[in-house]
């Protein structure tokens, strides 16, 4: 069953009449049908077609969020042979919303980072919803200091609304672990590949995306507070999220104009969540034309590359 | 006062901090009650307190301008220029126009932005310090603070010399968007150029730090000092609170708190910050203990020519 979002009534309203007239169809076939089906499919494609031509904002953080977008152990599915995920921080526990571990990417080992949303109530809860922990991001650093060792590239991928805000995570030190996951990717003596999949969401999202080449895909946000945040914050009303959304410049087309990002990776018509095969396989592309691009670098210059394109970011805006 | 050895500093930089005190200056006869006891006291004793309530020993929020005061010899230094950075690049409005909010900033501090920079002594040692006026739109992290942040850590490297930190803020400057998030890792680079240089980091964490300021360079200091009381967290209690639905415990986030966790590695009385961050800096830079106090007036006059580095020139 395909959940909708509220800006795609039209479309929802036309996939219901096709699904009724499905029913309707015998197998040995009116053809009537067949044409009405057929006349009413190229009708929704059009009109998704048209709404996804014209997000804005608000409604890509909507898609950005949608309950049955590919999460990141779908990218990893998709992606990564021989994955082995790996588990704790060695210093308190193990948080499972943030997966790790070693694979192979188009052949070659990589290692692998990224927080899991969980797709089911059970695993949503078990993944704390993306959200991580200290735990979390010191596995993130334990895992780089292992890569960078073996000399294996590193790839992120980032999806989560933040990094928990409770009090054992508080008491843990989510800040100091924070920053020294930020700190640990800066450090890193070999390529490393970020790909925002759906929500870039503050610190929580900068801890493992602060990467050689940044990629994010079409309709995936990346900002330094939520919508709803800013909106309770600077407008003291979380009704304006909409607001906020538009006026924070969080879509990918902005972030490349920014030069947050590098590259943008296009989802399918309809979004991600319409066709993962499509979307993890143009990721893939991506993923592999960035590393590809970071091949000819040396492990200190890979490293200085990374100082100097922060560094840079914003000292040549207008 | 002729006589003083950092007059040459005191020529240039004294008519600007004069004429900036003045401006912000308080009505003699100005009363102000302890947010803690109630208590009422004098502002000129709490002034002179370096903002500490004599009584009840409550650390009063302190501008940028007194902090270095309160720590170069002399309350002289070199202010320390930052690079100019694109003003409102998201062309930004909330429920009012970001250039208004800064204009006002600025008039309310005489600062342009939050972080204030000085090259100058800390007992005798030259030092770069960074200070964060929480009265700049909540001390909060924009492109132009990141860039205070980098200009005061490469200073420190270029001078050789240790960088110290004062830090109050509330976050990441949300009308600067992900450009404000961007400076998270951006200071990261400078803390990490400074360690390669080898050079001592403190950081003196004051009431209150959060957001993406702690979880960046706040928290990479090689050493962490914490004003008594002083909020210290990621998320701010109220986003906690609204999360967990549950009342947070006494105590909770308090450099008190985050020294038993392990986050801190002194709270102490600002009285004290001084003489400790100076002791801490000729430890890790094997520099010698300073002369008794007896010699002071000696050194004063003579010791001058052996200064272990060259006078310092005013940056650009």
């Amino acid at each position: 069953m395909r959940s909708y979002l509220d800006f795609e009534k039209p479309v929802a309203e036309l996939e219901a009449k096709i699904e009724e007239l499905r029913a309707l169809e015998k197998p040995d076939g009116a053809v009537e049908i067949g044409e009405e089906i057929g006349r009413l499919e190229a009708k929704a494609d059009e009109a998704l077609k048209g709404l996804y031509a014209a997000l804005t904002p608000w409604n890509k953080t909507q898609v950005a969020r949608h309950p049955q977008r590919p999460h990141c152990l779908d990218y990893v599915g998709g992606l990564i042979a021989d994955f082995t995920p790996l588990a704790g921080d060695r210093k308190f526990g193990e948080d499972e919303a943030i997966v790790g571990g070693f694979g192979r990417f188009r052949g070659e080992s990589v290692c692998v980072i990224g927080q899991e949303k969980g797709s089911s109530t059970e695993s949503r809860i078990k993944r704390n919803f993306g959200m991580a922990m200290p735990e979390g991001y010191r596995k993130a650093v334990r895992l780089m200091e292992l890569a960078d060792r073996f000399e294996v590239p590193v790839l992120c991928l980032v999806d989560t609304a933040g990094a928990y805000p409770g009090i054992g995570a508080e008491e843990r030190g989510q800040a100091e672990a924070i920053a020294r996951s930020t700190a640990a990717c800066l450090d890193l003596r070999v390529p490393n590949v970020s790909v925002v999949i759906g929500e870039g969401g503050s610190g929580g999202a900068i801890a493992i995306a602060t990467a050689n080449k940044v990629l994010m895909l079409e309709h995936a946000i990346y900002s330094v507070i939520s919508p709803e945040g800013a909106a309770s914050i600077l407008w003291r009303d979380s009704g304006k999220a909409q607001e906020a959304a538009t006026n924070m410049k969080i879509t990918a087309d902005d972030l490349l104009k920014l030069g947050v990002i590098d590259d943008i990776v296009r989802e399918p018509v309809g979004g991600a969540h319409r066709d993962w095969a499509a979307v993890i396989n143009a990721t893939g592309d991506a993923i592999a034309k960035a590393f590809d691009e970071l091949r000819e670098l040396g492990p200190e210059a890979v490293r200085q590359h990374r100082r100097d394109k922060f560094l840079a970011i914003g000292r040549t805006l207008a | 006062m002729d006589n003083h050895p950092m007059n040459w500093i005191s020529n240039v930089v004294r008519p600007k901090i004069r004429g900036f005190l003045n401006r912000r200056e308080v009505p003699e006869n100005l009363w102000i009650k302890c947010p803690e006891t109630g208590q009422l006291v004098f502002y000129k004793d709490v002034e002179a307190n370096q903002f500490v309530i004599p009584g009840s020993n409550y650390h009063m929020r302190m501008s940028a301008t007194a902090r270095l005061k309160s720590m170069f010899d002399g309350e002289t230094w070199f202010d320390v220029g930052v690079p100019a950075v694109p003003v409102d690049p998201l062309k930004f409005r909330d429920a009012r126009r970001y250039t208004d909010r800064l204009k006002d900033a600025r008039t309310k501090t005489g600062l342009t932005d939050a972080v204030k920079l000085g090259y100058g002594k800390l007992e005798g040692l030259p030092v770069v310090i960074g200070a964060q006026e929480f009265d700049f739109m909540g001390g909060s992290l924009g492109m132009a603070a990141g860039e205070a942040i980098i200009a005061g850590i490469e200073t420190a490297i270029d001078k050789q010399t240790p960088f110290v930190l004062f830090v109050s803020s509330g976050g990441a400057r949300m009308q600067e968007g992900i450009l404000s998030l961007m400076q998270m890792p951006r200071t990261t680079v400078a803390v990490q150029r400074l360690r390669e240089a080898k050079k001592p980091y403190i950081v003196v964490l004051t009431n209150p730090t959060t957001g993406g300021v702690t979880a960046s360079y706040a928290m990479l200091g090689d050493v962490h000092l914490a004003e008594p009381g002083a909020l210290i967290g990621f998320a701010g209690p109220r986003v906690i609170e609204q999360t967990i639905r549950e009342r947070l415990p006494d105590g909770f986030q308090k450099a008190e708190y985050l020294k038993a966790h392990g986050m801190v590695d002194m709270v102490m009385h600002r009285h004290e910050l001084k003489p400790t961050i100076a002791r801490l800096c000729r430890l890790l830079t094997k520099q010698p203990a300073p002369e008794p106090p007896a010699n002071l007036p000696a050194v004063a006059s003579s010791d001058e020519p052996d200064e272990p580095v060259p006078p310092p020139e005013p940056v650009a």
